[in-house]
């Protein structure tokens, strides 16, 4: 008997068999970041579980097309992220217009050129930089992200992915990953300095 | 660099991203620019707390609830 954990591709070819063990290991394996996923780009737990139910359901019906030269974890980020992206235009929205936001991000230029100096709060201790009403700031950030921004921040950012995979993923060249990347820090780094220091930038 | 420049790169420079080159430039500027030292310093710190918040567990209802819809849908076809 071997005992080896089966890979991706072999749960899958099993799956394609009509292996229902085979789908529940594949669906062990992922459930928890497809639910991290949803739950950071929704911001709350209902709309979360609706997400996963709606990738892992289109993961069923179209895991026959699935080809195994990709890799399956990107595929499955790629119906997780366009599950999580329809569920989020069908919600009255927080996030802001492009134009806010960019003049968000771009207010940095004046406050970095301006004669008063910032405020450095980043030395600030965990405890208070990731208190509970902290937190709240940094989940609002996010959700005033515009959808494009968002999905990017929360795959590199927060999920981890490589800037490479997130391309992949989002079938975005990885300039434009970057660019929104940097866009969405900016932003977020603007939002969090209101709160720890008060100053208006 | 001017400091307009610099703000462009900075994501990509605490990713380490950047030819030394290019570092070097943003280096020599940060030197003498105290305000675009803390825009670094407080980026870096809004993208490592983001990292440092605990992912949010996948409840056990839920993960019961997915996997008897899964099952049901490969039942039913």
């Amino acid at each position: 008997m071997e005992n080896t954990v089966p890979t991706d591709s072999q749960l899958i070819a099993e799956i394609k068999d009509g292996s229902a063990d085979a789908l529940e290991d594949l669906m062990s394996r992922y459930e928890s970041r497809v639910y991290s996923l949803a739950y950071r780009m929704l911001g709350n737990k209902e709309d979360a579980e609706d997400v996963l139910q709606d990738t892992f359901l289109n993961v069923v019906r179209s895991i026959d097309g699935f080809r195994s030269q990709s890799s399956f974890s990107t595929w499955l980020y790629r119906v997780a992220a366009n599950a999580a992206l329809t569920k989020l235009r069908k919600k009255s929205k927080r996030e802001k217009s492009e134009g806010e936001f960019l003049d968000e991000v771009y207010s940095v230029r004046e406050a970095a050129h301006s004669e008063s100096s910032l405020v450095d709060w980043s030395d600030g201790p965990a405890e208070r930089l990731l208190n509970d009403e902290a937190r709240q700031v940094m989940d609002e950030a996010v959700a005033e992200l515009p959808e494009k921004y968002r999905v990017v921040f929360v795959l590199r950012d927060v999920e981890g992915l490589p800037a490479a995979e997130v391309a992949d993923v989002l079938d975005l060249s990885i300039p434009a990953v970057k660019s929104r990347l940097h866009r969405a820090r900016l932003y977020l780094r603007n939002r969090l300095s209101d709160y720890f220091t008060g100053e208006t930038v | 660099m001017d400091c307009k420049e610099i703000l462009e790169g900075l994501s990509e420079y605490i990713d380490e991203e950047l030819a030394e080159k290019t570092c070097l430039e943003i280096e020599s500027h940060l030197k003498d620019c105290y305000n675009c030292r803390v825009v670094v310093s407080t980026l870096r710190r809004t993208v490592t707390l983001y990292r440092e918040v605990p992912a949010p567990e996948i409840p056990g209802d839920v993960r019961t609830r997915l996997h008897a819809v899964i099952r049901l849908k490969g039942e039913t076809g």
